[in-house]
């Protein structure tokens, strides 16, 4: 595999390292280990839910509504917190986590089952799954004191030097390493959105991998609904609005390529990575923070240009000459 | 050949909404035997196809395997039941490695369901070695040119262990060698005993490889027997259900002044010293192998690849074409090969197909009038004697041929001086190849001047004045119709020398 | 020049048949009895009495006129949106172009330029920022989806490098016209701007050979360029027209709201696509109509309109719209297989 995609992540490393390397050259600390432990934590949620994106634009599909699932789901645990403080922890991410699978599967089962182009259907959910918090909420915020100190806690927990949200995200880059790499379903996404006709014939059900690509986005979406919500302490309708496009902004820095069938875990960690090196860096160099948006507009321009550079097929060569030349 | 059928089809069915595409064929195939489907464009071969590989559901009929009723509803149970097909188009995964491409679906596991990569690269590249191609398993497929990815989609037919082959035109992207080399393949496959269904238009190589033929019409099966027992006219008769002899209806016509003229036509990779001239009334065949640049260079003419050198004179004039609308506006257009995708524009009506590249004909000052348009459609089509319910009929619902016709017209209707028809013929049915060639001499009768790519030998000797024959680029030799012969253009396409 | 191929034509077999094929095979009342936009004036509709018998405030002629404000400007981008995305390209950015015009306009008062000056400021950086979308995705040919994403941000970006959290207020009496006044009793400047636009764009796609490019475009790039459709030319002009129409929306917007901060417009991309999905659009290009799209911003704008008089706040709105345009896509296609099914 390393020999299938192994330059557009050595650009990245190159970019990343780079960058930090100027960063530090006019702000030493930014290198520190502890202060690199908190970039990564600080981008931990963002790479946690670009993976489960990464899944959906293998497929040729897109999720739109994985912010408003996260806000949503976020929102029910810190309800069900309020309402039961004693509830184990534990229990309360996998409802956060079921929620988001919930969620995902019904954008999954409006694709699949009724064909409706992906973008449609996840910019109605998109709308949708926001009501429904303020439905669920009547608008209210849940505010910290409302909220267990074993809730807030978890994701702060300092386990070997990590906090516990990071060590989270490095799980779940292993499940998807595996499951990308070792598993059918992770081969049957790549399958679906490079050839979705030839998937057909190879026995893949186009339609029902595109369904388990959504449960899984929704699925990761949930889990970062709890870790954002205890990590900032506060649930309210508008949390991480517009954070969708920061997602898909993340795989595609990463060079997971929108028409589908082309992308890999590291770049897509690489690439979240990248948008929190930036984030982090701004304050600490006398960079406005309002600058912050301007700059990552422009690396998701460069990021697509340079990916499509790669991606262009090579011309067939008929020339004999000219064979040994370009070939 | 009393070997009991590996597979059997017996009064199969399939209807669509306002089609009937099968109606009660039966098929047997035999292990260690190569079966030739036969039929024209819409005789049901692929709806057949769809069926053996569970991707389409028979509304009546049953399929035996080793005698035994079964169904395939899905595409994957027809693959277990080691039934595997080849397409025309090979459809395989462009960014999967090889080894992945031979064993998607049925990759093999270790522990709780997990991929064993190194055992599929081993095993991948044992199957490779198996059909004689020496493949690194673990390369993209993308970086691989056609004959390897038919080599490739081969070895998974291998590796699904499967008994029944199904290849649908596996010949029609292939070269002269590469050709030869999938014939000895199938040779082995029949060796090693599976049965073969082999789907092709060329007659000479279904008496080349196939034992037996079954010749469809109209969604019937009408004649099957021993290859070895009929005839290629025998067998076009079946097709058609009438007698069409190989006539080209050529018309004599008087070869006037040159039309166009190019001269040191070159690109950086795809061809080079392109010179020639075209005249008045005259059709030039460009013949050669699949891959020679014949098409590269046609459509380096009409401005869509840019030449790096080389200049082109219209009626003596120095001509500048940077864009197809260029080429129209000059008065050259060009039919392409891929109709689906380069020629028809499905989704739009017929009449505004014909209309596109003469819209500043049919509109005032950018406004459009419908009137006019559907008379200029209604012109150019009639001439092909186009067959439609009505002209604002989705040009996707018509078959192959008429949307040629459509496509054809199209062209017309800009009243060009050049038309160059690229495989006008590829892939239509045999009444709407003899449409296209009548309507090819008339135009050239009229006094347009008509390039005709093509890599039909009876095609170029039957319709062409004169012929260049391309090979890698170059113009490898030209003939003028009366030196014309089928051996001397294979021997010039391929690059053969002639005996001392 | 003669016509050359006056030839008579005959066919494969020497006989020529005279097969009569008719322009149209229905009549023009049955195509559109059929069409999406029967469909969609029949939600209007119901919409309609729904809201009359609800609120006794609905059928009034200056709450009608009111509530048109919260669709013309979108209504307005969603005009040239429904074109790009006919011709298979989509535009996100056109909030951010709001915000970044705004913004500019904003910047262009602080130095004492009067109105004509502010809307021409406005227009130049509408039409910019259209021409570096389409500069990139013609030019170097990247995904409009992805690019216009990346633009997103940086329009948006660049407003908030400029003001920050601050706001720019101060705009002439004369440009408060644009969003405040009236041309002739209940109707408002931005409704009839949006009626004009509504022909003005009904007519480009419809009636001219433009529009005729922009649907061979849409269904299929590569035969149009084949057919001598300047394929690239078209789809950056496309790119102008949303810019420049954003650039339109956002003199009306900043002229109504009196300032400018850079969260203005916020999300309003989503709700443009929205409407010209509901409109009947297909969103993988290749078929709409600009009627439809009309429709569709009645519809939006009553149904806000009708919510807001029975107190539901907006947010509560944004779930109705998300599940009118998913069930007004997926009902098409739940009767097309109810009929399969039982002619079965």
């Amino acid at each position: 595999m390393k020999r299938l995609s192994g330059n557009r992540e050595m650009l990245l490393v190159v970019a990343i390292v780079a960058l930090v390397a100027l960063i530090a050259l006019r702000f030493p600390p930014f290198v520190t280990p502890g202060n690199l432990v908190n970039v990564y934590n600080d981008s931990s949620i963002l790479i946690i839910l670009a993976l489960g994106q990464m899944a959906v634009i293998l497929t040729r599909c897109i999720d739109l509504s994985m912010a408003a699932a996260l806000a949503l789901c976020g929102m029910a645990a810190a309800m069900v917190n309020a309402a039961m403080p004693g509830l184990p922890i534990p229990l309360l991410i996998l409802i956060a986590m079921a929620l988001g699978t919930v969620l995902g599967a019904f954008n999954g089962l409006l694709v699949w089952k009724l064909d409706i182009p992906p973008i449609v259907v996840t910019l109605g959910t998109l709308t949708i799954y926001r009501g429904l918090i303020f439905l669920l909420s009547g608008g209210a915020w849940i505010n910290a004191h409302q909220m267990s100190p074993a809730f807030k806690a978890l994701p702060r927990l300092n386990l070997l030097g990590f906090p516990v949200l990071s060590w989270l995200s490095l799980a779940m880059i292993a499940i998807m390493l595996l499951v990308m790499r070792r598993t059918p379903l992770g081969r049957a996404f790549f399958a679906v959105g490079g050839n979705p006709h030839a998937a057909v014939y190879t026995g893949i059900d186009v339609g029902r991998t595109r369904f388990l690509a959504y449960c899984l986005s929704g699925m990761l979406a949930g889990l970062s609904g709890y870790l954002w919500v205890s990590r900032y302490a506060v649930a309210y309708v508008d949390i991480a609005a517009g954070f969708e496009l920061d997602i898909i902004a993340a795989c595609v820095i990463g060079g997971v390529s929108i028409a589908g069938g082309i992308g890999s875990v590291a770049g897509t960690v690489l690439g979240a990575l990248f948008l929190g090196v930036i984030k982090n860096a701004l304050p600490v160099i006398d960079i406005s923070p309002f600058a912050q948006m301007a700059i990552s507009g422009t690396v998701i321009i460069v990021a697509v240009a340079v990916n499509a550079r790669s991606e262009k097929r090579k011309g067939r060569v008929i020339l004999k000459k000219a064979e040994a030349t370009h070939g | 050949m009393r070997t009991k059928p590996a597979i059997a089809l017996e009064g199969i069915s399939k209807s669509f909404p306002g089609v009937r595409a099968l109606s009660k064929v039966s098929l047997a195939l035999h292990p260690g035997s190569v079966t030739a489907l036969v039929g024209e464009n819409g005789a049901g071969k692929s709806t057949l196809v769809k069926i053996l590989t569970g991707i389409y559901q028979p509304d009546e009929g049953v399929i035996r395997v080793d005698g035994a009723p079964t169904r395939f509803p899905s595409a994957s149970s027809a693959a277990r039941a080691g039934v595997t097909a080849i397409h025309q188009e090979t459809v395989l995964f462009d960014e999967l490695s090889v080894a992945e491409n031979i064993f998607l679906g049925h990759a093999p596991r270790i522990g709780p369901g997990l991929i064993d990569w190194r055992k599929m690269n081993a095993d991948a590249r044992a199957l490779l070695a198996r059909v004689g191609a020496d493949l690194d398993p673990s390369i993209r497929l993308r970086d691989l040119g056609i004959a390897s990815k038919h080599l490739v989609a081969i070895a998974r037919a291998l590796s699904i262990d499967a008994r029944v082959v199904i290849m649908d035109e596996p010949t029609a992207a292939l070269s002269h060698k590469e050709i030869h080399e999938l014939y000895e393949l199938v040779d082995r496959l029949k060796a090693d005993g599976k049965a073969i269904l082999f789907i092709s238009h060329k007659f000479d190589e279904i008496f080349r490889i196939a034992d037996r033929y079954t010749v469809f019409r109209d969604g019937s099966m009408v004649g099957e027997g021993l290859i070895a027992e009929t005839t290629q006219d025998d067998l076009v008769r079946l097709m058609v259900g009438r007698d069409i002899g190989q006539v080209f209806p050529k018309q004599a016509v008087a070869i006037g002044e040159p039309v166009l003229t190019v001269s040191g036509y070159r690109h950086p990779t795809e061809f080079e010293d392109i010179n020639f001239e075209l005249r008045r009334g005259e059709i030039l065949g460009f013949y050669g192998l699949v891959g020679a640049g014949r098409s590269e260079f046609m459509q380096s003419l009409i401005g869509i690849t840019k030449p790096s050198a080389g200049a082109v004179r219209l009626d003596g004039e120095v001509r500048v074409i940077r864009s197809p609308a260029d080429a129209i506006a000059a008065g050259i257009v060009y039919v392409p090969e891929e109709r689906g995708r380069q020629g028809a524009i499905i989704g739009l009506p017929i009449f505004q197909n014909v209309t596109l590249p003469s819209l500043s004909r049919t509109s005032r000052a950018g406004f459009l009038r419908l009137a006019e348009e559907f008379a200029l459609a209604r012109d150019y089509t009639a001439r092909l004697d186009l067959r439609a319910a009505s002209f604002d009929q989705d040009v996707g619902t018509l078959s192959g041929g008429n949307q040629q016709k459509v496509v054809i017209a199209k062209w017309l209707a800009t009243k060009p001086k050049v038309i160059i028809l690229d495989e006008p013929t590829k892939g239509i049915d045999i009444g709407s190849k003899a449409a296209v060639h009548a309507f090819m001499s008339e135009l050239a009768a009229s006094g347009l001047s008509v390039i005709m790519v093509s890599s039909e030998i009876p095609e170029i000797m039957g319709m062409a004045d004169r012929v260049i024959v391309m090979r890698e680029g170059r113009i490898a030799a030209r003939f003028e119709r009366d030196a014309l012969s089928a051996e001397g253009l294979v021997r010039a396409a391929a690059g053969i020398r002639e005996a001392a | 020049m003669a016509d050359v191929q006056r030839a008579d034509g005959h066919g494969a077999d020497g006989q020529r048949v005279a097969r009569h094929i008719p322009d149209r095979r229905e009549g023009r009342a049955a195509r559109m009895l059929k069409g999406w936009e029967a469909l969609l004036v029949a939600v209007a509709a119901a919409i309609f009495l729904v809201n009359s018998f609800a609120s006794p405030y609905f059928l009034d002629p200056w709450n009608l006129s009111d509530a048109t404000f919260n669709f013309t400007e979108k209504a307005m981008i969603a005009f040239a949106m429904a074109l790009v995305i006919i011709s298979g390209e989509i535009d996100l950015s056109v909030a951010s172009i709001i915000a970044l015009t705004s913004t500019a306009m904003g910047y262009a008062v602080q130095l004492g330029f009067d109105t004509p000056a502010l809307v021409t400021v406005g227009l130049a950086t509408g039409l910019l920022c259209g021409a570096l979308n389409g500069a990139l995705v013609t030019g170097l040919g990247l995904p409009s989806i992805v690019v216009t994403i990346g633009t997103m941000s940086l329009f948006r970006g660049l407003s908030f490098i400029i003001l920050g959290d601050q706001a720019f207020t101060g705009y002439p009496a004369s440009f408060s016209w644009f969003g405040q006044g009236y041309v002739w009793w209940v109707f408002s400047f931005e409704f009839c701007l949006f009626l004009l636009f509504a022909v003005v764009y009904g007519v480009l796609l419809h009636r001219t050979s433009f529009g005729r490019t922009i649907y061979a475009i849409g269904n299929n790039p590569t035969a149009a360029l084949f057919s001598g459709v300047r394929v690239g030319r078209v789809k950056f002009l496309l790119f102008l027209l949303t810019g420049l129409m954003s650039a339109v929306a956002a003199i009306c917007l900043t002229a109504r709201l009196g300032s400018t901060r850079p969260s203005i417009a916020l999300g309003w991309e989503l709700e443009v696509v929205t409407m010209v999905v509901l409109g009947g659009v297909n969103i993988l290009g290749g078929s709409g109509t600009i009627p439809g799209v009309v429709l569709a911003a009645l519809i939006m704008g009553m149904v806000t309109f009708g919510f807001g008089l029975l107190n539901v706040p907006g947010i509560v709105m944004s779930i109705f719209i998300g599940l009118l345009l998913i069930t007004v896509i997926a009902l098409p296609i739940l009767y097309g297989r109810l009929r399969r099914r039982v002619t079965h």
